[in-house]
């Protein structure tokens, strides 16, 4: 055990860790020259497309020092983004230390701090990195005060390295040997491990990735999840070598992976303990706090034939990613689905693009909510983030939406476009600040609910792809709310409900009636679609009828073609959803909620 | 409209003087084959002897059948009769083509049988008689009414053709004035469709011929039915028009409403309890299939309930006779979307059914894909 150190690479954004780790893996030998890809953690298609890294993965390198002496690192490679903080989190329980880079020109940015008052919180030891010195931009000077001042941590520790050029790996490596301690914990300790990740694979079953704390395993020994009691049998254990090694044991301080045939998805939860049944330990280790969600959609499935599917889908995914949290919803125009919770913005994005391509799922996503409150006129308050509880209008005595502070960095040149932008979507208090030459940082006060529905797809519409945004929740403001509606033909479609600001009700109203308009297929008749507040119509559009499908011929010879045909264009509507006598196409729920193309 | 319970029986006459280039019933124009057809269709005939209950329609279509010679057609008769029984009241039709028509021929129509003539006039405007070229004129189109009401036919129908890509509405009126001045039972006014494999669709797939506008071809279908309605005549079917119930054509109501059916030639469907088939295209092949002393199906399908039920459906919009309410009583998701139909004034409930309108002939064809299960 004196030979392990755990540790974890935490940075804002872009601050170059999958780098970093791609070095370290080199550097270690853990893969030959014509193995390696950059990037190599991150294993899904999202991430390599993106950029970004979604998943924390876990890697085991084994390290031999400058006196020889053979180590084992577990790295855990962790997100950036604000809305994976949370998979941040559930990593640092598992270290003893951290390495913090920051890169050697943008200096020290949100996340870097963030993640170094989450890395404190777990007692790690935190050896400061500055990255990207390559870098012709780069001011290690101003770094190091930046280090100093911002983050009180001691800018002489901090270690020089370009991670892209391969230079000072070695030194980091060092340090994470002679700085961070080993594991604690006892081997002859009863079995105590913690579950940190898992997966689901169709043939052995949930794959818990866990960091054992006491005591050893070994296939062949019952093991317990102490939350449920639930008993199993371990076929395997092991370490993650990018692949998975199986191992004779794991023991304390390791992190690895027990695989024991669990078949039932929820048996596995994020945070449990795992213990031997012969000898339990005394009592589970302290888990983590349960992720809290921001963003709401509810997602219903197209045909209703594909419920149970969704229903197994969100089982199996929720095991890979404990952040998403989700309960039971139905609607009366779409039936049975799910309000899900998210993290933020992007982790909703991500979910839907894993369900659609890891999954196989296709479904509807209802337009994303923020949670809203309200004080009744009895003083009770509520929380709704679902337009379907929003409260009795005459009930009603506040409101409140919650506030965001959003950064936003771009060219100077698009500074006006940006500020309009901002502007119109309720934002105040702006601040500016110039962090590097030709390059502003613009802060706004705004509502999330501004920014939950295309406001970063128009960001980088106007800023052509050269603006980047972040985001931090900061308080509750009073607000004036009122719930649109929206309806086809009379009937209201409750999932396109959403509750809004007085002032940007008219123009969201106007936005969804022309969207749908647009995607709604000519029918046989004319179909209205409106936007209501109470029973206030506040926009309309119309889908004018089609003139005439009718062939002038249907004889002997020409009903089964007929019928054919018209077997075919049915089954081109299985995509689509009927509303009353109306049907809405699965692209019209996603089409409400992009920008318009001004 | 008699007893729904009896069968049809369709034969296909697949000769044709000439190709028409907007026509893509199957048929040959080399009439040196026509002894072969024969001996096959009196083979297969032989095959279905008492496999049919009684029959109460035989319609000759085609191809044109007014283009066999009166022995032919004889003998062709003659094997149905013995090998069929009919009902008293059979309705007997012959699709025929103003340039074969000779009062000699009608008479042996009628010595035959034959008590119905369905004319394939198309129009009485010789400009656009020539652009479908026809063999015939305007003015032969009339003689042969006018022999036809000589020999006696007391149910005639007159077949047009409107929404030609230049027509004008006027033009139009003229013909259909003209058809009514010979006071037909039917009426079958038939919109332009441009099949791909014809010759029109050829040409119209390299832009040498634009089809009507839409809006054009609706208001043509809109006055065709109300001017008819004005002259007395029930709009039955999208395309069809009778002097009064007893004269909508029998034999075709059968296929609107699933009743059995025998289609005896080359390309002729067959409709029996849930099963359908359909004989080899080409004379050759249904020739040889029979000559091996096996029928010349060369396709059979059997309807699910579901495809039933679509069928029911679509076939149903197109008629007045409409859909039986019940079955759309039955399914409280179907009622939603007859009440939005209804109130968009595309159907109509009456006496336990629910009947396309006007308005609703014209989307007939995609109706039943708002009825899902």
């Amino acid at each position: 055990m004196r030979r392990i150190r755990n540790f974890c690479i935490i940075a804002h954004i872009d601050h170059g860790k999958s780098t970093l780790a791609d070095r370290f893996i080199q550097y270690t030998g853990l893969v030959n020259e014509r193995q390696f890809r950059d990037q190599i953690l991150d294993t899904m298609d999202i991430e390599r497309e993106r950029g970004i890294t979604i998943k924390s993965q876990t890697v085991t390198l084994p390290y031999t020092t400058r006196q020889g002496k053979i180590f084992e690192l577990n790295l855990i490679d962790t997100p950036g983004h604000v809305d994976f903080t949370y998979e941040v989190s559930r990593a640092l329980a598992s270290c003893e230390g951290a390495v913090l880079i920051v890169d050697a020109s943008q200096g020290v940015e949100a996340q870097t701090l963030a993640n170094l008052y989450m890395a404190m919180e777990h007692d790690l030891v935190v050896i400061p990195v500055i990255n990207k010195i390559d870098l012709p931009s780069a001011d290690i000077d101003r770094v190091k005060k930046e280090i100093e001042n911002e983050l009180a941590l001691d800018p002489e520790e901090a270690l020089l390295c370009s991670a892209k050029d391969g230079v000072g790996i070695e030194e980091v490596l060092e340090a994470i040997v002679e700085k961070i301690p080993p594991p604690a914990g006892a081997v002859r300790k009863p079995f105590a491990a913690l579950i940190f990740d898992a997966n689901y694979d169709s043939f052995r079953g949930t794959i818990i990735s866990c960091r054992v704390f006491d005591g050893s395993v070994r296939p062949g020994d019952t093991i317990r999840l102490m939350s449920n009691r639930a008993t199993y049998r371990v076929e395997e254990v092991g370490l993650f070598r990018l692949t998975r090694e199986p191992k004779k044991e794991l023991s304390a301080g390791e992190v690895g992976y027990i695989i024991s045939g669990i078949k039932t998805v929820s048996d596995t939860r994020i945070g449990d303990t795992v213990t031997l049944d012969s000898h339990p330990a005394p009592e589970p280790l302290s888990g983590f706090k349960a992720a809290k969600p921001v963003v709401f959609s509810s997602i219903y499935p197209i045909s209703t034939e594909d419920y149970q599917s969704i229903v197994e889908a969100l089982e199996k995914y929720k095991l890979n990613d404990a952040a998403l949290v989700y309960e039971k919803d139905s609607s009366v125009a779409l039936g049975q689905g799910f309000r899900c919770g998210f993290l933020g913005l992007l982790h909703l994005e991500i979910v839907q693009e894993r369900l659609e391509r890891e999954y196989d799922q296709s479904f509807i996503m209802t337009v994303p909510s923020v949670q809203y409150q309200f004080t009744l006129n009895d003083g009770t308050k509520v929380q709704v983030d679902n337009p379907q509880y929003y409260p009795d209008p005459i009930e009603i005595q506040s409101s409140e939406e919650p506030f965001i502070k959003a950064s936003i960095l771009i060219p100077e040149r698009y500074m006006g476009a940006v500020m309009k932008l901002c502007l119109e979507r309720r934002g105040v208090n702006s601040k500016f600040s110039y962090p590097v030459p030709g390059r502003i940082e613009i802060s706004f006060e705004m509502p999330l609910s501004e920014v939950v529905v295309d406001f970063y797809d128009r960001l980088k519409t106007i800023t052509q792809g050269y603006g980047s945004f972040d985001y931090e929740l900061t308080d509750y403001r009073d607000s004036n709310l009122v719930k649109l509606d929206i309806m086809v033909n009379g009937e209201k479609v409750d999932a396109l409900s959403l509750i809004v600001h007085r002032d940007r009700a008219r123009q969201w109203g106007v936005q969804v009636c022309d969207r749908l308009k647009e995607e709604i297929p000519r029918h046989q008749f004319k179909i209205a679609i409106q936007g209501a507040i109470g029973g206030k119509i506040i926009s309309r559009s119309t889908v004018s009828a089609f003139r005439k499908d009718v062939t002038a011929k249907c004889y002997g010879g020409d009903i089964t073609r007929k019928r054919k045909l018209l077997e075919k264009q049915k089954k081109g509507k299985k995509r689509m959803k009927m509303v009353g006598s109306v049907l809405i196409p699965q692209s019209a729920f996603v089409a409400v909620l992009k920008a318009d193309n001004e | 409209m008699s007893s729904i319970e009896q069968a049809g029986l369709y034969v296909h006459v697949p000769f044709c003087r000439t190709k028409c280039p907007y026509c893509d019933f199957y048929s040959v124009t080399d009439l040196s084959l026509v002894s072969r057809w024969l001996e096959g269709l009196q083979k297969e005939v032989s095959y279905y002897k008492d496999r049919f209950d009684t029959f109460d329609t035989i319609y000759l279509g085609g191809g044109t059948p007014t283009l066999l010679e009166e022995r032919d057609l004889t003998v062709l008769m003659d094997s149905l009769f013995q090998s069929f029984s009919f009902s008293p009241d059979t309705e007997i039709t012959i699709e025929a083509n103003p340039d074969d028509i000779s009062l000699e021929k009608l008479l042996s129509f009628r010595d035959m049988g034959i008590n119905r003539i369905s004319l394939g006039a198309q129009s009485f405007n010789d400009d656009e008689l020539r652009f479908l070229q026809r063999r015939h004129t305007a003015r032969q189109a009339e003689k042969s009414l006018e022999l036809i009401r000589a020999s006696g036919f007391e149910n005639v129908g007159i077949d047009l053709i409107n929404g030609l890509p230049e027509q004008t509405e006027s033009a139009w009126i003229k013909t259909i004035n003209r058809a009514l001045d010979f006071r037909p039972e039917h009426l079958s006014c038939y919109q332009m469709t441009i099949e791909k494999r014809t010759p029109f669709g050829k040409m119209s797939a390299a832009g040498n011929l634009k089809p009507i506008d839409v809006n054009r071809e609706r208001e043509l279908f809109l006055f065709t039915s109300r001017f008819l309605k004005e002259n007395g005549y029930i709009h039955y079917e999208i395309s069809n028009y009778a002097k009064d119930l007893e004269h909508c054509s029998r034999h075709n109501l059968k296929y609107w409403k699933h009743n059995s059916y025998l289609g005896l030639g080359p390309a002729a469907h067959s409709f029996q309890g849930s099963k359908r088939w359909w004989n080899a295209k080409s004379i050759e092949s249904y020739c040889r299939t029979l000559d091996e002393r096996r029928l010349p199906v060369a396709g059979t399908e059997s309807l699910s309930a579901e495809q039933h039920q679509l069928e029911m459906l679509f076939l149903g919009f197109r008629t007045r006779e409409g859909i039986d309410y019940e079955i759309i009583q039955g399914k409280p998701q179907w009622r939603k979307v007859i009440s939005q139909l209804d109130t968009s004034g595309l159907i109509t409930i009456r006496d336990g059914r629910v009947v396309s309108t006007l308005q609703g002939f014209l989307v007939a064809d995609s109706l039943s894909l708002l009825f899902q299960d």
